[in-house]
Order: structure tokens, then C-alpha cells, then sequence
């Protein structure tokens, strides 16, 4: 048995990795949206600054890439690195949207992005625009097929346990691939990026605006964000909403959680807006509830019941004890007893074995479990309710927020009176954490809520991790932590340097800092702005 | 489409094209870099250097993690086994690939001379630090890894990180840095000119006589000393295998049962070889493409080398020959084999097409003036 701590320090590093990509990720994957659409203004209309736009923000854009290049290469060994035993027992289904990532994503995005980058007079504009639309193709693609690949592990659809190679098998890929879980979650996902992308133009072009330099980049800045951003965000809550109907369908124990649903109501249930999840009394204090809303949100309808936290152990109980007769029966079949009915037998129960591993964290011998070991892991079955029920609030709120936002902008920009509304742009400007918090708190709650499941009633989390040592885990967080760190400021510092400084950093001649008498202040007077020829 | 038996025979080939296929595009790279500090004296040259392949490390890359990708798709075992076992090793590398993005795109954003130093530094190790332990790892398959898997297939390995600088795993490291340095020399040499292009010159010829030396010494160590496995022939390659089912013998000595049986599999140790004549023909002569094609050959014969005489093996069990891995063993399920050949075989071909264009459309020599010209737009 591995022990508790090295499984805790694996999920620690995993996640701490996971979240820390994420900072980049959905940043990439709105600003190669955005950057494409603004050079095809360019071409269309051909005017300049639609072309300095895609340099600035690409700029800003390679910045944020390069981290998120680094961060992406820890992520596609971390499952064999540290989590050894999940590769074997799910690798046959879960290797795969990861390889056809590499191979129709990852390498148009990579390729092309070279080009993007130092094409400028290499290539046609139509050549440059198709290769910028490529990118943005690429970084697409490349989030479809990762939640291909988490979708499954979430609900794990078309495959099935084999006992001579115990581990799990493909079946049916189509369902693998049309799996609604992934559906959902990589339009949600993919939408969130692209606000992401849009807050990021629009808080700093409200900066522009603010300061009152570089009017007219910042104002087609703006306007762009601003339309991306609306129709983006509309996406976002929409799809938003779709995913969690899909939770309630396939994954009671997450909505429960995220709801703080102890009790089973009489349908259709109220909505607990705001309160105190309390795990120790299995109740919410201070509760204020809407009623009926949860009932129609989550099941769409009027007589659908949601189930609730204390029904769901009882359920997962009984399928508990349902995997451990597989559990006995897939022990005589290894030892070698591999009669028909024997292995009929078997495949009648074997849909419930992932529970009856759950018992591993608590006996080696999971058939003779006691009954104090069979309610623990009945109980383990449910995520921590008070993380779930706050971080996915969190993210709605800051969605919410954002709608209101982009609604404000979107109607000013229309209305082309932006730079005379200072508390819009103040609005905007301070808006920039939003998305990452959104984004942050939204991989949070999809990914906690999963717990104690790698792969979802299959493979539990404490089975899956390797077979390390503290000491190796220690050492490899302590690491990844320190030289994340050291990044996280370096990127930060060339961000908001570079972010300050504005189009002027294209050296063009066109811009705010290369106009006489404009010169940087202070801790910038030795920028890259100040100084045209190089050392 | 294919039985079982020749979609794993397949997919041992197709392992091997994205190593290759890594090794000779990210490979220059890598070796760029790991000269770069020697051969690029001022802030010029080393931009002229990292600009010759600032379009393209990117997808370069994106070899190696397909690569891995591809390990975990068509055999989780050794994607799993290998990686958690050679936990520090596999971390080190990827803390060294974790330089060069951020090397590549930060390092010329700001004018201070001590930033780009310690930057170059980082790209120097991050071309030096990986090539250098793939080597390793490569030479420690030779001699076995201390794993063993307990009958839920839960893999253990009872080494640690510095149980895997055996000398010759060492020397196998000192061959991997020596030949992708030397094709990252050529590669310079194809693409700069000046000062710059006469040391890259001199550093793919010292580079290719260390390989040369390295790579034949290497054949001469395991021949004499090292003992590799020989899976016994009673199973059917066509079924799903349980990896503790087979039988292993010990009596492979230096690896050179499959040399023996198939005398045409003793072109790739030759090819090497070749290669690495050829790459020290080229600088000394100064013709580059003749020097390029060399490195190239070298590194498909030497890892075709390494294929040959470990098949069907892919890692070998030092403490418990049964666990070892094996081409008919260690592999997904015959579906998952079927859908990624598919796979492969689209985008593989698409992804060659497109890589060609642009290296063609980013061609040519650079220089000074070629920096002197963008300075803000180029790295």
C-alpha cells in the first residue's frame, strides 16, 4: 500500500501544476482568437494600427505563451511520473486523446506559431493571416482533445475492465470522443479562454484610455475586446449552465457537493445561494435558499428529484459491497479458475469494482473489510462540500461580474463614448483578476469535485499515485515550486513592463513614448523603449 | 486492417520515427545551444545563433512531447514505469526544457548584459542537460533498470537517481550530448557566417570525433562486458499478454542476438559511424550540407542501433528479468493500436508537409546586419 502521505503530496504537486498552467492556458487560447481577428481587419482594411495591434498584443501574447509552453511540458509526464499507476490501468484509453493532441494540435500551433512570430516579411498577408488563424486553429484543438481526455475521467464512458491485462480497455472510442461531459466542458472551457483573452485587451486599452495616450490603438483595442468579450461571455454562462445539468447527470456527488444538497428534497428543490456547509453535522448554516430553483436549474424539470449527500453514501454503500464480490471473483479468475461462468459472473458485477478498491486506503485484503471500513469509504465517496460549495460561487460570481462588464463596454463602444465614461474604464481596468479567478476556481471545483476518483466510480485517487517516497515528493514539489515561482516573477515583471510601455515598444515611430518630450519616468528610463540601438 | 502481432510490430517502428524524428529536428536545437556559449562570442552572434532557430524550436518540441504522448497511448507501461522509476532523471531533463521557452522569447526583451548572460546560461543548459540524459537513460536500458511489478502490476523501482550513472550509461550520455552537439554545429553552419560559422566549423568536427570515439567504444563495452536478456519463444504474439508471464533468458551476451541472427541489422551500427565520418569530412572540408547530412546519419543510425539489439525488449528488468518490458507485452489494446495507426497516418504526413514550408520560407543565412535590422522584433 502506498502511503497517505505520498498520495497527498502527489495530488498537492498535480494540482499546484495543473492550476499554475492554467494561468497561461486560457489566455492563449483567447488572445490567438483575438490576434486573428484583428489582423483580419488588417487585411480587410488594410489600415496600420490594425497591424501594430497584432504585433503589441502578440507581443504581450509571447510572453504569456512561452510560460505556458514550460508549464505544459511538466503536465504531459506528470501522469507517469507521479501518478505510474493510473498510466497502466487507464493508459489504453486515456494515452490516446493525448497522442492525437500532440499530432493534430500541438504541432500546427508550434509550428506555425515560429511563423507568426518572425514570418512578417516572409510571407503574403494572406499567407501571414492564414498562419495566425493556424495558431488559433492549434491552441483550439489542443484544449478539445485534453478534455476529450479529462471528459473520460469524469465519466468514464466506452471502455471496460479486461482481467487478464488488469487494467481498463477501449471499447468505443466514438463514445469516448462524443462523450456529453467533454462536450460541454470544452465549449465552457474553450469560452472561458476567450474571456480571458477579451478582459486582458480590454483592461489594458482602458489603461491606454485612462492615461489618455495611444487614443486610437486603445480605442479599436477596446472596441474588438468589448464585442469578443460579449459574445464570449454569453457563451460562458450558457455553456456553463449546460455543464452543470450535465454534472447532475452523471455525477450526483458533485452536485451535491457544490450545492450543499445534505437531504433529498421534495422536487423541485430549493437553491442555497449563500451559506456555511457544515461536514461535521452534515447541514448549512445560515442558509439562504431560493426556492424551487436548484430543482428546475439542475434537472429541468418540476418533479425530478436532485439526490442528496446522505442518500448518495447510502447508494454508494450498497455498490461498495456490489465490488466486492467482483473484488473476490476477479481474484479467483487471476488465480487461474477461468470457467465461463466464472468470467460471466465476473462481467455481471464488474461495473461496481472501482468501489470496492476504494477500500484499499483502509484494508490490502478488501473482501473480509469490516463494516466500519465499508461506511468510511461509503463516506469518502463525497467531496469536501464546504471547498466545492464556496470556489464554484466564486466562479459565478466573477462570471457574472464580467457579463455586467462586457455589457457596459460592449453598449459604450457601440455608443462610442468609452473615454468619457472614466468609471467604466476604472470598471475594466480592475476587472483584470476576474477571469483567472474564474478560470482558477472553475478547474478547482470540476477537478476537487472528481475526489476520491482519478477516473470517476473506476480507478480511486490513493490506487492511483506511484510508488515514491516522501523524500522524492518533498524534493520535486519544493523544486517545481521554487523555479515556478522565480518564473511567475520574471514573467510578471516583462508583462507589466511591457504592458506600461504600449504600442511604443514596436518602434515604430507612431507611438506615445517616441513623441518628444514623452520620454518613460523613473524605474523605466532604462527600458527597451528608451533605447533604439542595441548593445 | 492488421493483427495484433504487426500492429505492435508497427508501433515499436512508429516509437522510433518520433524519436527520430525528435532527435533530428529538436536535436540541433538542443545542441545550438549546448555550444552556444563557446562558439557565440558577443550578444550578436548569440542572437544570430538562437535566431536561426527561434521559428522553429517550437514545433521541434512538440517531437518529444508527442513522443510521450505516443508512449502513454501505445505503451502505458513504459510510460509509467520508466518515468516514475527515473523520477529525478526525467525531472531534471524537463527542468532543462523548461529554460528554453522562456530563454528563447525573455532573453532579448531587455538590454541588461547580466539578464541575457544568465539567460544564455539557461539555454545552455537546457540544450546540454537534456541531451546529455537521454543518453543516460538510453544506456541504462543496456544495463537494465531495478524495477519489478507485484501481481496487481503495480510497478517498484529499487534504484535511485545516481544508481544511474553507471560509467556506461555515462559514456551512453557522453555520446548523446557529443552527436547532437555536433548537429547543432552543423546546423550553425548552415545557417551563419563569419567568425561565428568558423568556430561552429570546429566545434562539429571536435563534436564528431568525440562521438566517434564515444559510439565505438560503447559497441566494444557491451560486446565484452555487459549481458543482455532473450525472450524465450512460447506465447503468441497475438494475444493480449500478461508481461509476468513470459520467460527470459540471460543469455544474451553484449546485446548481439538479433546482430547475428539478422546480419542486415548491422547496417545501423554502420550507419553511425558513417554518419560520424562524414559530419568531420563536412567541417573539415567546410561544406555544411555534407556536414548536416552527416550529424543526421549519425543519429538515425545510433538509435536504430539501440533498437536492434534491444528487440523486443523496450525496457529491460535488472533485478527481475520476467518483469522486463517487451514490444508484444507492454502495449495497448489492439483497438487503441488501430486508432492511433489511423491517426498517424493523417497527420503524420500533413505535419511533414507543413514543417517543410516553414523551413522553407524561413531559409537563409544570418548575420549581424540581419539583427542590426529588427532588434526589437527578432529574439
Amino acid at each position: 500500500m502506498i502511503s497517505e502521505s505520498v498520495v497527498d503530496l502527489s495530488r498537492l504537486q498535480f494540482a499546484m501544476t495543473a492550476l499554475y498552467h492554467f494561468l497561461f492556458v486560457p489566455l492563449t487560447l483567447g488572445m490567438t482568437f483575438l490576434l486573428a481577428i484583428m489582423e483580419s481587419v488588417y487585411v480587410m482594411t488594410g489600415k496600420q494600427v490594425y497591424k501594430d495591434m497584432v504585433k503589441f498584443w502578440g507581443k504581450l501574447f509571447g510572453i504569456n505563451f512561452a510560460l505556458g509552453v514550460t508549464t505544459g511540458l511538466t503536465m504531459e509526464f506528470q501522469f507517469g511520473t507521479n501518478w505510474a499507476y493510473y498510466s497502466h490501468y487507464v493508459g489504453d484509453i486515456f494515452g490516446a486523446p493525448l497522442a492525437i493532441e500532440g499530432l493534430m494540435a500541438f504541432f500546427l500551433e508550434s509550428t506555425f506559431i515560429g511563423l507568426f512570430f518572425f514570418g512578417w516579411d516572409r510571407l503574403s498577408k494572406i499567407q501571414h493571416l492564414s498562419v495566425t488563424w493556424l495558431v488559433a486553429l492549434g491552441s483550439n484543438l489542443s484544449a478539445l482533445w485534453i478534455l476529450v481526455a479529462n471528459g473520460w475521467m469524469q465519466n468514464p464512458v466506452g471502455a471496460e475492465f479486461n482481467f487478464e491485462t488488469m487494467r481498463m480497455e477501449l471499447v468505443d472510442f466514438g463514445a469516448l470522443l462524443l462523450n456529453p461531459v467533454a462536450q460541454v466542458k470544452f465549449v465552457h472551457t474553450v469560452a472561458s479562454g476567450y474571456v480571458t483573452g477579451a478582459v486582458f485587451v480590454l483592461a489594458i486599452s482602458s489603461y491606454y484610455l485612462l492615461k489618455k495616450r495611444d487614443l486610437g490603438f486603445a480605442r479599436r483595442s477596446f472596441a474588438i475586446a468589448s464585442a469578443f468579450g460579449m459574445a464570449s461571455i454569453l457563451s460562458v454562462l450558457v455553456l456553463g449552465d449546460e455543464s452543470g445539468y450535465e454534472v447532475g447527470e452523471v455525477q450526483k456527488a458533485k452536485l451535491a457537493a457544490i450545492e450543499a444538497e445534505w437531504d433529498t428534497h421534495p422536487a423541485p428543490a430549493s437553491f442555497t445561494l449563500f451559506g456555511f456547509p457544515n461536514e461535521e453535522t452534515q447541514h448549512t448554516d445560515f442558509a439562504v435558499r431560493i426556492p424551487f430553483a436548484l430543482g428546475i436549474i439542475a434537472t429541468r424539470s418540476l418533479d425530478e428529484q436532485v439526490i442528496g449527500i446522505k442518500d448518495l453514501i447510502i447508494e454508494n454503500e450498497a455498490r461498495i459491497r456490489n465490488g466486492m464480490v467482483a473484488y473476490g471473483l476477479l481474484e479467483e479468475l487471476r488465480a487461474g479458475d477461468k470457467t465461463p461462468e466464472k468470467i460471466a459472473a465476473f462481467n455481471e458485477v464488474k461495473e461496481d469494482l472501482g468501489y470496492a478498491l476504494l477500500l484499499k486506503k483502509y484494508t490490502p485484503n478488501v473482501v473480509d473489510a469490516s463494516e466500519a471500513q465499508i461506511k468510511q469509504a461509503a463516506k469518502d465517496t463525497i467531496p469536501s462540500v464546504f471547498s466545492m460549495f464556496w470556489t464554484f460561487r466564486a466562479m459565478v460570481a466573477s462570471g457574472l461580474l464580467m457579463l455586467v462588464l462586457f455589457a457596459c463596454a460592449f453598449w459604450a463602444s457601440a455608443r462610442k463614448n468609452e473615454e468619457s465614461k472614466p468609471w467604466l474604464l476604472k470598471f475594466a481596468l480592475y476587472s483584470l483578476p476576474l477571469p483567472w479567478i474564474a478560470t482558477q476556481t472553475g478547474w478547482f471545483v470540476a477537478e476537487h469535485g472528481r475526489q476520491p476518483w482519478t477516473i470517476g466510480g473506476v480507478l480511486p485517487t490513493h490506487l492511483s499515485a506511484s510508488s515514491l517516497t516522501t523524500n522524492d515528493l518533498w524534493g520535486s514539489l519544493f523544486a517545481l515550486i521554487a523555479f515556478y515561482t522565480v518564473l511567475l516573477v520574471v514573467e510578471m515583471y516583462l508583462m507589466i513592463r511591457f504592458a506600461r510601455l504600449g504600442p511604443s515598444s514596436l518602434h515604430t515611430g507612431r507611438y506615445h513614448f517616441e513623441q518628444p518630450g514623452n520620454a518613460l519616468h523613473g524605474g523605466q528610463a532604462h527600458g527597451e523603449g528608451h533605447q533604439s540601438v542595441n548593445a | 486492417m492488421f493483427d495484433y502481432e504487426t500492429l505492435k510490430l508497427i508501433w515499436w517502428g512508429l516509437i522510433g520515427v518520433l524519436l527520430i524524428g525528435f532527435a533530428l529536428t529538436d536535436g540541433f536545437d538542443m545542441g545550438a545551444m549546448a555550444i552556444m556559449p563557446f562558439v557565440a562570442k558577443t550578444d550578436n552572434e548569440r542572437r544570430v545563433a538562437i535566431n536561426t532557430i527561434a521559428p522553429h524550436w517550437d514545433g521541434n518540441q512538440v517531437w518529444f512531447i508527442t513522443a510521450g504522448g505516443a508512449l502513454f497511448a501505445a505503451w502505458p507501461l513504459v510510460y509509467a514505469t520508466a518515468f516514475s522509476g527515473m523520477y529525478w532523471a526525467l525531472l531534471l531533463v524537463l527542468f532543462g526544457l523548461f529554460c528554453r521557452p522562456v530563454g528563447f522569447d525573455y532573453r532579448s526583451k531587455l538590454e541588461n548584459k547580466k539578464w541575457r548572460d544568465i539567460w544564455d546560461w539557461a539555454l545552455f543548459a537546457g540544450g546540454a542537460l537534456p541531451a546529455l540524459l537521454f543518453g543516460v537513460a538510453f544506456g541504462n536500458l543496456f544495463l537494465g533498470l531495478p524495477f519489478r511489478f507485484d501481481e496487481t502490476m503495480r510497478s517498484h523501482f529499487e534504484g535511485s537517481f545516481f544508481s544511474l550513472l553507471h560509467p556506461f550509461a555515462l559514456l551512453a550520455g557522453v555520446v548523446s550530448l557529443s552527436m547532437l552537439s555536433a548537429h547543432g554545429g552543423s546546423w550553425l553552419m548552415l545557417r551563419t557566417e563569419g567568425e561565428l560559422y568558423e568556430r561552429s566549423c570546429k566545434a562539429t568536427r571536435l563534436c564528431a570525433m568525440v562521438f566517434l570515439g564515444g559510439f565505438f567504444i560503447c559497441g566494444v563495452w557491451l560486446l565484452l562486458g555487459i549481458d543482455g536478456l532473450n525472450l524465450v519463444d512460447n506465447f503468441d504474439p497475438n494475444a493480449a499478454l500478461n508481461p509476468l508471464v513470459k520467460q527470459v533468458t540471460l543469455d544474451n551476451s553484449g546485446w548481439q542476438t538479433n546482430y547475428v541472427r539478422y546480419p542486415l541489422t548491422q547496417f545501423a551500427p554502420l550507419l553511425g559511424l558513417v554518419g560520424g565520418a562524414l559530419a568531420l569530412m563536412g567541417a573539415q572540408t567546410k561544406r555544411n550540407g555534407l556536414a548536416f547530412l552527416g550529424t543526421s546519419l549519425a543519429i538515425v543510425g545510433a538509435i536504430l542501433t539501440a533498437g536492434f539489439a534491444l528487440f523486443p525488449f523496450v525496457m529491460p528488468s535488472a533485478i527481475d528479468p520476467v518483469s522486463s518490458l517487451t514490444v508484444w507485452d507492454a502495449v495497448s489494446s489492439k483497438k487503441t493500436l488501430g486508432i492511433m495507426l489511423i491517426a498517424a497516418i493523417i497527420f503524420v504526413p500533413i505535419i511533414l508537409g507543413y514543417t517543410l514550408w516553414c523551413y522553407w520560407h524561413m531559409w537563409g543565412k544570418l548575420n549581424d546586419q540581419t539583427i542590426e535590422a529588427n532588434p526589437h522584433g527578432l529574439y
